[in-house]
């Protein structure tokens, strides 16, 4: 069960589940050695006309490798939370909760994730926390926010002008995507994938492609894979510029405001010239990936490297602002150890000083053959997480311009070979990571004894994330929440699913 | 009194507003390179307001619509006494500037209240806001009359700024007075470093979090009221700077004091292109500024007094 890329297939014949209680003690011991949590989910299973459920956890050793967990336990059991000493458990546990209705007993922050299931109606019954005192107030924003803003409601606890605690609730945008990538069959799943996170097309797509080729042991060219890696870089930089865009215009910095979202239309626009798709839409597909004809080769190495020369200036620009300095730097700081504690993951963690990068840890073929560089900042503060997104879009560029100038590759379309109509592996557990914009998009499929789709497990990297948002903006003005909450620039829908 | 000048005083007043918002937002769109709206858009988005029925709140009282009316009443009564071509206002009477400074001041005290009127968290959190600032913003409007009247010996708000050129210590405090005038421009009309009038993030705003829940015709008297407050320190720094008196050259004092109003519009937007907006705690220091800048001039015209 141990694999050095960034995809993992585990045959679930040879290892049945452990019983809860080992199960809990395998995660715990693993913990204790430093591993980190990547996910821990469960599916409710039928076994001898009992109900049950099979819970699923997926480490990461220090050493770089993944290795899986399985327990099972029947349903609505107590168990001892992992969370009350480890708290990268945390959202983990509430989600298992939530879904199968396994009690983590001593969970001190047991709040449904998203609404979902039997939940989805009470959404007003959230179990707020209460700040009591002459003091003290409580401002609620959302769920509904002015401009283009996805559903979101947050709950600041005041004195005055300073937050002591922000409840962030989520769930509007619960779409059922889990269930409803199993009602169709599993090649044919892309055009849900894509949209499960808009933002992140296509590092969803190259997961589900990733797992379901695994699955199918039909695997594709490098080349292909290359222009994964493309499309995947393309929309990392459109994404960091877009966040960048939404800083610069929170903090009123108007030449910010006016020249990165024109760099943004250029990139994305570049996608769409090759896919037909500004969001990267349609560029992968199980077995295949748009390929680049030797025009689109040279428009996309044209666009970038006027993209960069730009990109440099304005950047140069924004950080030289002193007035931009006094709204970032200091504010809605995340430490590296909270960062490690809350297990925060992706670009967050990063500018946190946490080295964490799936395309540095399990580079895989594509980062093998070009390797992307570890990018870290220290200070964890809004100006870090700003300079962390310029410094990775930045390093996306070069990375481009590396493997599209490489005139040893030919991208312009190899015979690739057809994936569909090939069953999938029986009894078999598929995970894949694939570090998107925000950071690692987790996705674990398992497969029944007859070959079908059993369990589709999505998760966004922002799941583990929003908690440290609110953390960062303990202690801080309300003020600067809008810049807090932009430099996380976190994704609703992919929490809410 | 001057029907001529009274009749220019008022055609400024009330079409400044429209054309100093329209100044300011094209000087940011020539900054990033965008062709930007028209210089008279205000205009139609105050007519196109009149034309819309008003959303009231159920929890509002009759307070809150009134609000805005009193708001805007008040501006245009100051706009009355405010000397914006220099040494001429229509209206002017002995120690008329406290009646402009408390007209003001009660102007904010409605616009806090039927904010607050709503019951709104983010309406109490702006008018929270906008108290405390104004607490640093008073003292260096109290401040700068002072030092003019102390410099001039006049009592009305037009003499003391018209005659202000004429003293011996004008050449030094002028600079100091015309920061300060811009600093309280910027708190009072809600432009940047201090406010930002273009945000959409409820939690950051001052100014606009307190009409949120406006709508229709009262929207429009809210935001014809805070240009007017633009225009009116505007017009102030134009009279301040301004060589010409109006009443021995009335062509040459009216067309200085509208090229200097649009001078300061467009520094305004300069501004507003250059620096991002200011951390909300820093604010207060910004403000006190202009304060300083107010108590320096005094210091000046004081010791200039004693022969010093």
């Amino acid at each position: 069960m141990r694999t050095s890329k960034a995809v993992l297939i585990a045959d679930l014949r040879s290892s049945p589940p452990k019983s809860s209680y080992e199960f809990s003690h395998r995660c715990a011991d693993s913990l204790d050695a430093g591993d980190h949590l990547i996910t821990l989910f469960g599916r409710h299973e039928k076994s001898n006309r009992h109900w049950g459920t099979i819970v699923t956890a997926v480490f990461q050793t220090t050493a770089g490798e993944l290795k899986v967990f399985r327990g099972q336990a029947e349903d609505g059991k107590h168990y001892p939370s992992l969370t009350h000493t480890y708290p990268v458990a945390q959202i983990f546990e509430r989600e298992l909760w939530e879904q199968t209705g396994l009690q983590p007993d001593g969970h001190p922050w047991l709040k449904p994730v998203r609404f979902e299931g039997e939940r989805q109606q009470r959404m007003t019954d959230y179990p707020f926390f209460k700040v009591r005192g002459r003091e003290v107030h409580e401002v609620g924003v959302g769920p509904i926010h002015a401009g283009v803003i996805e559903p979101g409601h947050f709950r600041f606890m005041c004195l005055g002008e300073k937050v002591h605690h922000l409840e962030i609730q989520l769930g509007y945008q619960h779409r059922g995507v889990e269930a409803l990538l199993l009602r169709r069959p599993p090649m044919a799943l892309a055009s849900i994938v894509e949209s499960i996170c808009g933002d992140s097309s296509v590092a969803y797509a190259w997961g589900y492609c990733a797992a379901v080729e695994a699955l199918s042991n039909s695997p594709v060219s490098l080349e292909t894979d290359l222009l994964r890696g493309i499309a995947l870089e393309m929309e990392r930089i459109a994404m960091h510029v877009a966040t960048l865009n939404g800083l610069a215009t929170d903090v009123a910095f108007l030449q910010g405001g006016g020249t990165y979202g024109r760099l943004r239309t250029a990139i994305i626009n570049a996608t769409q010239r090759v896919c037909g798709n500004r969001f990267g839409r349609g560029w992968l597909r199980p077995g295949r990936a748009r390929e680049l004809s030797e025009v689109l080769r040279q428009d996309l190495i044209q666009t970038l490297t006027a993209f960069a020369r730009d990109f440099t200036e304005i950047n140069e620009l924004m950080l030289a602002s002193l007035s931009v300095k006094a709204r970032f730097q200091g504010t809605g700081i995340v430490s590296t150890k909270t960062a490690q504690e809350l297990g925060l993951v992706g670009v967050v963690a990063r500018a946190s000083g946490v080295e964490i990068d799936t395309r540095v840890q399990l580079p895989g073929r594509v980062y093998e053959r070009f390797p992307a560089e570890l990018i870290t900042e220290s200070s964890g503060d809004c100006w870090a997480r700003m300079k962390q997104r310029m410094r990775e879009a930045d390093a996306s560029v070069q990375w481009l311009l590396k493997v599209l100038g490489d005139t040893a590759l030919d991208l312009s379309g190899s015979a690739a070979p057809d994936a569909l109509g090939k069953p999938l592996a029986p009894e078999t557990l598929c995970l894949s990571l694939i570090e998107g914009t925000r950071g690692p998009v987790v996705q674990v499929l398992e497969t029944s004894s007859q070959g079908q789709l059993l369990h589709y497990k999505v998760q966004d990297p922002s799941l583990p994330n929003w908690f440290g948002l609110a953390m960062a903006l303990r202690d801080n003005d309300i003020s600067d929440f809008p810049i807090c909450n932009k430099s996380f620039d976190l994704s609703y829908c992919g929490n809410d699913l | 009194m001057n029907i001529g000048l009274a009749l220019i005083h008022w055609a400024i007043v009330l079409s400044m507003p429209i054309l100093l918002v329209g100044l300011v937002n094209r000087t940011k769109s020539w900054w990033v390179g965008r062709k930007g709206p028209r210089l008279f858009q205000s205009a139609y988005d105050l007519w196109r307001l009149l034309g819309k029925r008003p959303v009231v709140s159920t929890t509002a009282s009759p307070l809150f619509r009134a609000g805005a009316y009193v708001v805007l009443i008040c501006g245009l009564l100051a706009a009355s006494m405010i000397p914006l071509l220099g040494q001429f206002a229509p209206l002017q009477f002995s120690h008329d500037f406290v009646v402009v400074a408390y007209t003001l001041g009660l102007a904010r005290i409605i616009l806090m209240i039927s904010a607050m009127d709503v019951g709104s968290s983010f309406e109490g959190m702006g008018a929270a806001r906008e108290a405390s600032f104004a607490t640093f913003a008073e003292p260096a409007l109290f401040l700068l009359i002072g030092t003019a009247s102390a410099a001039t010996g006049m009592t009305s708000f037009a003499d003391l700024i018209g005659h202000l050129h004429n003293t011996p210590h004008y050449a030094i405090i002028v600079a100091p007075l015309t920061i300060a005038l811009l600093i309280l421009l910027q708190a009072e009309a809600a432009r940047i470093p201090v406010d930002d009038p273009m945000t959409h993030l409820e939690l950051t705003m001052i100014h606009e979090v307190m009409i949120l829940d406006h709508s229709g015709p009262e929207l429009a008297a809210m935001q014809y009221a805070a240009a007017l407050k633009m225009t009116l320190y505007a017009g102030l720094i134009a009279a301040l700077i301004n060589p010409f008196n109006p009443l021995a050259d009335p062509v040459g004092g009216v067309l200085v004091s509208l090229a200097l109003m649009l001078t300061v519009a467009v520094v305004v937007g300069c501004i507003e292109s250059l620096s991002a907006r200011l951390p909300m705690r820093w604010v207060p220091a910004y403000l006190l500024i202009a304060s300083v800048a107010a108590l320096g001039s005094m210091l000046v015209i004081g010791l200039g007094a004693n022969g010093v």
